[in-house]
């Protein structure tokens, strides 16, 4: 393991595309990878590109990746798009977009299943991106799946977070939700070959002003991700908040933040571990008959499986 | 472990813009619980083996109708081999003529599927050969 790791780190492909499978299978060696390379890590600007299905996102990120590389950066990108909740299987297609950097030695592209989370991300995003980041890369694309409530989950993994808005699709309603002006560090209306973009850029920045509260002004962008209109603008953008990141206490708050964040989920996912373990052993049939003829009841049952948890560890 | 989900490149090289073929096997993975990594269409040799690598694909499939599968396939497993990467299975379909099967099942190609092939003739031989590949690899 030691050695695959130690090739991951080297900038082998294979073996950092063997590491991103191992992790996102869970594997019993998962610790042990994340532990080793966590050190290498903590220094690629992890960017997040959410926004409704079709907007336009992999076309944008393609764009991106063409427009980071040509400055000198190495390229991460990982593509999340939804598994079938009847079969477990996905037809992964964002990287239909970027196939011309495909053999490209700067750039990696890996496609992940949402695997049944409901954020727009896969449960393995963060470590992907993590070894991406201890692997050499400079820049890191996550292309969301495009749907719901994606944006808050990328807020949490993502430095800067890239909101793609279309005319026409009654994105300016969604605009107005709750939450979601808090959470995009820069706004894309994208499709701006279509009537209706300066509406939509108004009324964000109209929004914006309304909510405008932080040192850090999110930039509205207006692109034809199709014919690369608007992308160098764009990615001076980011580039600027990767800027503004490093100096503000508003980044280094973000990134502080973001590893207590980041205990507490391990702490979330072994304690929920260690009390599945239990439970699965404790659910009898007969556990259920008492629990139905209310000879017990759940609390004390839960209460009961803690106790034996806290004092097994 | 059952975790450990099959992935699969489906892709389509070559000029002529069909993919039809290439949908219906990929949705049919999918249905059968795989992950599918859909590259569209035209794709080149290189495209496709650097592709197989960066997904850490456990299975190449290709859908060739122009035919040019000589080329194709033997491009394909000589790439792999260059990469150290010949466990990753390459298997197609597409028209291919029964007699040119023999040569391309030599070269390395571990099935051919013709036109009368249903999905699940497909779907059943891949997951057995993963799964011989795994145990090869566990061991
Ligand atoms: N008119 C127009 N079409 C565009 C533009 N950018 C992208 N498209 C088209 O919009 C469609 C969707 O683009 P994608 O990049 O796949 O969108 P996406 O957001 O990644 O889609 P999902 O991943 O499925 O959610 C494609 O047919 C693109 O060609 C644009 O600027 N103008
Ligand atoms: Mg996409």
């Amino acid at each position: 393991m030691q050695e695959l790791v130690r090739k991951a780190l080297s900038g082998d492909t294979r073996s950092i595309a063997r590491i991103i499978t191992l992790v996102e299978n869970e594997s019993p060696y998962t610790e042990e990878i994340m532990k080793t390379l966590y050190p290498h890590s903590g220094k690629a600007h992890i960017v997040g590109i959410t926004g409704s299905p079709g907007s336009g996102k992999s076309t944008l990120t393609d764009k991106l990746i063409h427009e980071f590389k040509e400055k000198g950066n190495k390229v991460g990108v990982i593509a999340i798009d939804p598994s079938s909740p009847f079969s477990g299987g996905a037809i992964l297609a964002d990287r239909i977009r970027m196939q011309k950097h495909a053999v490209d030695r700067n750039v990696y592209i890996r496609s992940m299943g949402s695997r049944g989370s409901l954020g727009g991300l896969s449960k393995s995003t963060y470590e992907a991106a993590l070894i991406l980041d201890a692997c050499g890369k400079d820049i890191i694309f996550i292309e969301t799946v495009g749907v719901g409530q994606s944006e808050v989950d990328i807020m949490k993994i993502a430095d800067t977070v890239c909101l793609v808005l279309v005319p026409g699709m009654g994105d300016d309603i969604q605009i107005m939700k709750a939450g979601i002006m808090e959470i995009a560090d820069i706004f894309i209306v994208n499709k701006a070959d279509r009537e209706g973009v300066e509406r939509v850029v108004a009324e964000v920045k109209m929004a914006l002003d309304l909510v405008q509260k932080r040192s850090w002004i999110p930039p509205v962008h207006s692109t034809i991700a199709e014919k690369g209109n608007g992308i160098t603008e764009l990615a001076a953008s980011i580039s600027n908040h990767h800027e503004f990141l490093s100096i503000s206490t508003e980044g280094l708050e973000k990134r502080r933040n973001r590893l207590v964040t980041e205990v507490e989920e391990i702490l979330q996912r072994e304690i929920a571990r260690f009390t599945e373990e239990k439970w699965n052993q404790k659910k009898t049939p007969e556990l259920i008959d008492s629990l139905y003829s209310r000879n017990t009841d759940p609390y004390t049952v839960a209460g009961r499986i803690l106790e034996e948890v806290l004092l097994e560890n | 472990m059952t975790h450990e989900k099959i992935r699969v490149i489906v892709a389509k090289p070559g000029l002529d813009g069909h993919d039809r073929g290439a949908k219906v096997i990929a949705r049919a993975l999918r249905d059968a619980g795989m992950e599918v990594i859909y590259t569209g269409l035209r794709q080149t040799p290189e495209q496709i083996v650097d592709t197989a690598i960066q997904e850490d694909a456990d299975a190449i499939g290709i859908s060739i109708l122009s035919g040019a599968h000589h080329f194709y396939f033997s491009r394909i497993i000589e790439l792999l081999k260059e990469h150290e990467a010949l466990d990753i299975i390459v298997f197609g379909g597409g028209v291919i003529p029964d007699d040119d099967v023999p040569a391309l099942l030599a070269m390395g190609a571990g099935a051919i599927f013709g036109p009368g092939t249903t999905t699940t003739t497909c779907v059943d031989w891949l997951k057995s050969k993963v799964h011989e590949k795994r145990t090869l690899e566990m061991a």
